[in-house]
């Protein structure tokens, strides 16, 4: 490569990093147990091969906001984009440690479990109010969707005038009804898929590439 | 001497509450939750308040005490597309009726697009 070449190469490298705009965040957000981390892990697996936490069946398992950096998603129609994927803790109005211990962990560990969560779901929402650019917003589509914090956190993220992708999860279970999240949320696109099986989120992608893009 | 039980409710008027800060409101109905009484306020807080309401009482559970609030409200009524909400300029979301009690009293029983039904328990 000649000098000038290279020069050439740095300088517009330069001006690229000075005006990008920086990766679009992407929060999946939503109640305890839904499938967030299911999904992020999915999503970081088929466009990266990489992992963002562990999941389970207790509620609260992931207690702190993870971000994924620079994956970039391409649907179906070709369409492309990069975002960070931040994974976050399942949003509560209330927490007591006596129902970790109902999943058998003991004592002094499901209070340290519980004061975690208390942490967690108030840095999500401290992300929401200050870094998150768009959101996904998970349910657990066997469960009633009219609970106070969808309302609550569906109007919150209205306010910020955030687009949103409500996605109606667990679509493998025979009890799952999508069309009750509609009927809940109609002002927004619900898509339903498993994060579990794969179900559907082709879709998925899809349209995050054209609402998020 | 026979005990008897009850459970304090209060209501706070759309007036009060106008006149108050978002971290007054947040810490009246708190202070007066964490006492094991019933809040029902005349008109709803404002989603940034509701965001800030639930940190705050994430910061206030602790083992064997508070264990964080319980809360219901009906979907804010979308004005977007109306007249008067053109006339007023843009987005105006109206905020509604609210009852807030502590997460180990108070119990949703049902709830829809239009009914709420809640049970209020008076032991602590
Ligand atoms: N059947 C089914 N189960 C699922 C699906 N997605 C997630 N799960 C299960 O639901 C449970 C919770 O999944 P997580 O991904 O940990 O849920 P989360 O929303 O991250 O939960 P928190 O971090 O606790 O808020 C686990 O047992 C998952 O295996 C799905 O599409 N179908
Ligand atoms: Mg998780």
């Amino acid at each position: 490569m000649t000098f000038l070449v290279r020069t050439k190469r740095k300088i517009s490298g330069l001006l690229k990093a000075l005006f990008k705009k920086r990766t679009c965040r992407i929060g999946i957000y939503g109640p305890p147990n839904a499938g967030k981390t299911t999904l992020a892990n999915r999503i970081v697996r088929d466009w990266v091969g990489d992992a963002v936490g562990p999941v389970s069946e207790v509620p609260h398992e992931t207690r702190r906001v993870r971000r994924k950096e620079d994956i970039t998603i391409t649907g179906q129609n070709g369409n492309s984009i990069t975002i960070d994927i931040v994974d976050t803790p399942g949003v509560t109005t209330k927490i007591d440690y006596n129902e970790f211990v109902e999943y058998g962990i003991d004592k002094e560990e499901a209070v340290k479990r519980a004061r975690e969560a208390t942490e967690g779901v108030a840095e999500a929402m401290h992300w929401l109010r200050e870094d998150i650019d768009g959101v996904v917003y998970m349910l657990d589509s066997t469960l009633d969707p009219f609970q106070q914090v969808n309302i609550m956190l569906v109007g919150i993220i209205e306010s910020r005038k955030l687009p949103v992708l409500i996605v109606a999860n667990k679509n493998d279970l025979p009890d799952a009804s999508p069309a009750r999240i509609k009927s809940a949320f109609p002002q927004h696109p619900v898509i339903a898929i498993s994060g579990l099986e794969g179900n559907n989120v082709e879709e998925l992608y899809e349209q995050m590439t054209s609402y998020f893009g | 001497m026979e005990m008897i039980q009850g459970v304090q409710i209060d209501l706070i008027s759309a007036e009060r509450l106008d006149r108050l800060t978002a971290m007054e409101k947040i810490r009246l109905i708190l202070d007066d939750v964490m006492e094991g009484n019933i809040v029902i306020l005349e008109k709803g807080l404002a989603p940034d308040e509701q965001s800030k309401l639930i940190e705050i009482t994430m910061r206030e559970i602790a083992p064997d005490g508070f264990s964080g609030i319980e809360m219901e409200t009906y979907p804010i009524k979308d004005a977007q597309n109306g007249f008067l909400a053109k006339l007023l300029g843009g987005k105006r979301s109206e905020t509604r009726l609210t009852v807030i009690g502590p997460a180990n009293q108070l119990r949703t029983l049902k709830k829809e697009k239009d009914l709420i039904s809640a049970w209020v328990s008076s032991s602590r």
